[in-house]
């Protein structure tokens, strides 16, 4: 009987076990988790900070998940140390594998920044812990500073206006949520983040930290009850990097999800994926993708071939009530339409031939058929690019691929 | 025009607590009639385009709809009635003749209604068919005079060619440009599964329907379109149409409108020209004349196929029977005075032509005291709506029955007879595409099937209860009928007796 | 195992299937009370108008459904093949619509949460309210 470990406890290691299980139903499974908790979505942090979602709902998974797939579980232990056919334990304690997926995710990003000391209630935005502190701490008008404009921190943001505090938004860059929008969009969601009474002040960045103040590279000053920072997230690479696995700006693998150490896999945040929109190597911290590749990489482990390929950045998400979908790279020829009184923007991008990328603002429906010629690389030379424009719609595919979409004529 | 005179014929009742905006029926109203008005937030309607064709009622999907009769009335006039003084002001108003479609309307008698069967008591028994064998098969074409026998002292079993139907029921000559190709599919697909035949009407033969040919009769009429070589060999029978029951007398018109690219190839005239069937055929003024066409198309099929002669019920036909049983031809249809068409002069469809039963009991009569009835079947068209019908029709003398109105029925005509303006929402009498698709011919083909299936069980219960188990028993045993309310003359031309004698 | 099939050749664009979609997975009694008082149940079916060529589109309850493995809550599952959503977990974040290579999540103004096609299973034991209601014998419910 297989011996199969998973560092990690959240979608990468969910794929992990259904991938595993899907092909062998015996082989004992043991998931590591630093974390005391059964598999909660990070992403439903912000929901849950909000009080959008419960303690009952932010589980990824059924209670009895483990149980059923059965798995072994070990939360709230860290792993410290991988190699030789051992996992070891913070505790001294060693658990032996034949199989490894290393899926331990990322880890926030706190630059220095002077004064940041004095402090008292400052916090990060990452699990579910960290929502918990802030709960704590938050009541209305309470006063908080947000550092990062970024996906993070305004989906934090969203969750603390829900809860009616009073929030302050700073962030280096002249604008916001630039790893997802480009400028125009930007200027869109900003404006209607900030007509809920969110302020931001961009193109700053904190010079010192008082105990209940910040003082800005603008001049500005910036009283506050509690600072989240939320800059950006480093991956958890260093199990394998210490362990003599290639590691550039997360762990590498090849197809299979299989680092350069024999037998260890590693799916999710911390890995390297290949973005075919833009042909880069990249990481992708989304979860769609880590739970693709801890499925691809389960199988594997499990004995059976399967391969992760056309990853693309992408997104869905919303603040404050607008909703963005956007995916791919947006270097090419855009075709941008746009209706600001409705806070509607689109932007198709299109090179070599392909869609590349593409963002969707407020009117969102059926986003996926776009994502769909993206990943599977539909040349534009076969749709009806009017049709394409004017919305997603598989009425602009010819009949011929619409059969084998639609009809299930074809494979 | 300022002045409307006359009135919408229908007014469109919405129940507005059932209406769910939907716009279904306006989707599906060719004649424009539902319209969702947005600044209203409801549905209106415009009735004066509406035709009752019951479309839209039977597309609603929570019943708000119903389509009644205008209750506006002229002043009541017994002999100027508002629909004779509504066609005065149409007339006075386009100077056109009137065009209507499908069947006779008016008040006539219906002789079957006026017909009761007979059922056996005690004695001869009657039969059940689901214990018993019933055979409702037939041969359609000459039977043999006379028991011969070869040379060598053997029965001679050569016959003429003959049509061989599962039960005495044929699909009427349609042609494919009066009706959608999706109708035509489902005649024909449903006469091979039903072992009986459909008829292509003047309109030749789609390419895609050849492989149907075995169940399919070849019209050849005044127009000749698409008749050649193949079209005569794929059918299993020719018919060489002479007249039709809806407008006897007078040809066809097929507007340029409708021969659009297949129909065009099918009937090999050129695309948007009028098809324009003459009223008499140009080679045929006499018997004789008619005896050569039925030989041209015997000597070119190699006297392997039967052929048909169809003629309108007109006040002569048995004498005119009588000569094409003479003419060499194999089998008669007669089309009554009720027949359907696709357009016809109202006037000439109103008030030309006899009723079918009266034609049938006369020829079936001059045929037999000619000694002359086994030289062709007779197959009777114009109005067969059921299968007491056809029980009557053949215990009157005829060997089968042609249905068409009752074909379309089954299609989903509601008959309104609207077919001349060629937006048929039940995607028969048209060749728009978006109105012909909404047919499809897997449900009507089935339909149809099922209708056959229907009128042939209870074919079979009517003749078992009679004592009956095979249709040649009934076939001109007229002593199984009584008329009802018949006077002596309709009684002697039926050749029955009155109910109660 | 069988699904909703979509033949081009005979959809009449009559939206009739939608309707009768949003009346099924409304939960009223019939559709004149699913549509009652101004109501506007959303249909998981969509029918897509061209020139000549009309066609609805519902989940395709894929093999490989990208929508269940992108969920980040866990409300989307597959059960016997078909894929359906828990709505009481779906927050709307849409990733299943960005994911969804047919445009089948159906979202609304008036709903936060996503809507999906389940053949019915929930509120007609996977009889079909589309296949039964079309009046041409468009949509289908076949093993193919």
């Amino acid at each position: 009987m297989k011996k199969y470990v998973i560092i990690g406890n959240s979608a990468a290691a969910i794929g992990a076990v259904q991938g595993i299980r899907s092909v062998d139903g015996e082989g004992l499974i043991t998931v590591i988790s630093d974390e005391p908790y059964h598999t909660y979505s990070r992403p439903l942090i912000s929901y849950w900070l909000e009080g959008k979602v419960d303690d009952e709902k932010i589980y990824y998974r059924e209670p009895d998940f483990y149980e059923k797939n059965n798995v072994m579980t070990m939360f709230g232990t860290r792993a410290v140390k991988i190699g030789d056919g051992y996992v070891t334990l913070e505790n001294g304690g060693k658990v032996q594998y034949d199989k490894l997926l290393v899926a331990t995710g990322s880890k926030p990003f706190v630059p220095p920044m002077a004064g940041l000391e004095n402090v008292k209630d400052k916090f990060t935005f990452m699990n579910w812990d960290s929502a918990k502190a802030i709960k704590e701490k938050v009541k209305e008008n309470t006063k908080v500073l947000i550092i990062g404009a970024g996906l993070i921190g305004l989906k934090c943001a969203e969750a603390l206006y829900r809860l009616k505090a009073d929030i302050t938004v700073v962030d280096l860059a002249d604008r916001i949520l630039p790893s997802i929008l480009d400028v125009r969009a930007g200027e869109i969601m900003q404006k209607h983040i900030e007509d809920k009474g969110t302020k931001f002040i961009l193109g700053a960045s904190v010079e010192q930290f008082a105990e209940n103040s910040a003082k800005l590279t603008n001049g500005m000053t910036v009283d506050f009850d509690i600072v989240v920072v939320a800059v950006g997230v480093r991956p958890n690479t260093e199990l394998v990097s210490e362990a003599g696995g290639k590691v550039e700006k997360g762990i590498i693998t090849d197809m299979t999800q299989l680092t350069t150490i024999p037998d260890v896999y590693a799916a999710g945040d911390c890995t390297v994926s290949h973005d075919c929109s833009s042909g880069t190597d990249r990481i992708l911290a989304l979860l769609p993708n880590a739970f693709m590749q801890g499925e691809v990489a389960g199988k594997n482990m499990a004995g059976k071939e399967a391969y992760y390929l056309n990853a693309i950045p992408m997104n869905a998400i919303g603040f404050y009530g607008l909703h963005i979908i956007t995916a791919g790279s947006y270097d090419g020829e855009a075709f941008v339409e746009e209706n600001a009184e409705k806070e509607q923007y689109k932007k198709l991008v299109m090179k070599d031939g392909l869609l590349k990328g593409y963002i969707l603002m407020g009117d969102v429906a059926r986003a996926g058929i776009y994502t769909s010629m993206i990943k599977e690389q539909i040349p534009l030379a076969d749709v009806d690019i009017e049709l394409l424009k004017t919305k997603p719609q598989m009425m602009m595919f010819g009949k011929a691929r619409r059969d084998e979409k639609l009809a299930g004529k074809i494979g | 025009m300022a002045l409307n005179y006359f009135q919408p014929l229908f007014e469109v009742i919405r129940d507005k607590d059932r209406c769910i905006k939907c716009r279904a029926c306006e989707r599906q109203c060719a004649n424009e009639v539902h319209k969702y008005d947005g600044d209203l937030d409801k549905m209106v309607s415009d009735s004066h385009t509406c035709v009752d064709c019951q479309r839209c009622v039977c597309i609603c999907p929570t019943q708000a709809l119903k389509i009644v009769d205008n209750p506006n009335t002229f002043r009541n006039n017994s002999n100027w009635s508002q629909q004779i003084m509504t066609e005065v002001y149409k007339q006075a108003e386009t100077g056109g003749v009137l065009l209507s479609a499908m069947g006779n309307p008016k008040e006539y008698p219906v002789y079957w209604d006026k017909i009761l069967l007979n059922a056996s008591q005690v004695t001869n028994p009657p039969i059940d068919p689901l214990r018993e064998p019933m055979e409702s098969k037939v041969f359609l074409g000459k039977k043999p005079k006379n028991v011969t026998f070869n040379e060598d002292g053997s029965v001679n079993t050569k016959t003429s060619p003959t049509l061989e139907l599962s039960t005495p029921i044929m699909f009427s000559a349609m042609s494919y440009g009066s009706i959608s190709r999706n109708a035509h599919e489902s005649l024909a697909r449903a006469a091979t599964e039903l072992g009986i035949y459909y008829n292509t009407g003047e309109g030749g033969l789609h390419k895609d329907f050849y492989q149907y040919g075995p169940n399919t009769i070849v019209q050849v009429a005044s127009g000749r379109f698409g008749v050649f070589k193949d079209y005569l060999e794929t059918g299993a029978a020719i018919e060489i149409k002479m007249g039709q029951g809806a407008k006897p007398g007078i040809g066809g018109h097929l507007p340029g409108a409708k021969i659009l690219e297949d129909v065009s190839r099918t009937r090999m005239i050129p695309m948007g020209t009028d098809a324009i069937s003459p009223a008499p055929h140009h080679d045929i003024y006499s018997i004789e004349d008619l005896r050569q066409l039925v030989f041209s198309l015997k000597e070119a099929t190699e006297y392997k196929k039967p052929v048909i002669v169809k003629i309108a019920a007109v006040h002569n036909v048995a004498a005119i029977a009588s000569g094409i049983a003479r003419s060499g031809a194999d089998i008669i249809a007669i089309d009554g005075y009720r027949g359907g068409t696709g357009a016809a002069p109202t006037r000439i469809r109103d008030n030309v032509g006899i009723p079918i039963e009266l034609a049938l009991a006369s020829v079936d009569q001059r045929l037999r005291d000619e000694g002359i009835r086994n030289e062709v079947s007779i197959v009777v068209a114009g109005s067969i709506r059921s299968s007491s019908d056809v029980v009557k029709a053949i215990a009157l003398g005829a060997d089968a029955c042609y249905i068409g109105t009752a074909v379309l029925l089954s299609l989903g005509c509601h008959l309104c007879r609207s077919c001349q303006t060629g937006k048929c929402n039940w995607g028969i009498a048209t060749q728009r595409p978006d109105l012909v698709k909404r047919l499809n011919p897997e449900i009507g083909y089935k339909r149809l099937v099922n209708l056959v299936h229907a009128w042939d069980h209870e074919i079979k219960e009517m003749m078992g209860g009679m004592g009956i188990n095979s249709i040649e028993a009934l076939r001109g045993n007229r002593l199984m009928l009584r008329g009802i309310g018949l006077n002596e003359k309709e009684l002697e031309i039926l050749g029955i007796q009155h109910a109660g004698q | 195992m069988k699904k909703v099939y979509v033949n081009e050749e005979w959809c009449l664009a009559c939206h009739l299937c939608e309707y009768y979609c949003a009346a099924a997975n409304s939960g009223a009694e019939n559709m004149v009370k699913a549509f009652a008082n101004g109501n506007k149940p959303i249909p998981r079916i969509q029918v897509e108008e061209g020139s000549g060529i009309n066609f609805a589109v519902q989940c395709r309850h894929c093999d490989n459904p990208l929508c269940v493995k992108g969920c980040i809550t866990g409300a989307l599952s597959v059960k016997d093949g078909v894929i359906s959503c828990d709505e009481s977990r779906c927050v709307g974040c849409y990733t299943c619509v960005l994911s969804c290579p047919y445009g089948c999540i159906v979202t609304s103004e008036n709903s936060k949460v996503i809507q999906k096609c389940d053949l019915c299973v929930k509120n007609n034991n996977g009889d079909p309210a589309c296949v039964k209601g079309c009046p041409n014998k468009a949509i289908v419910l076949e093993e193919r």
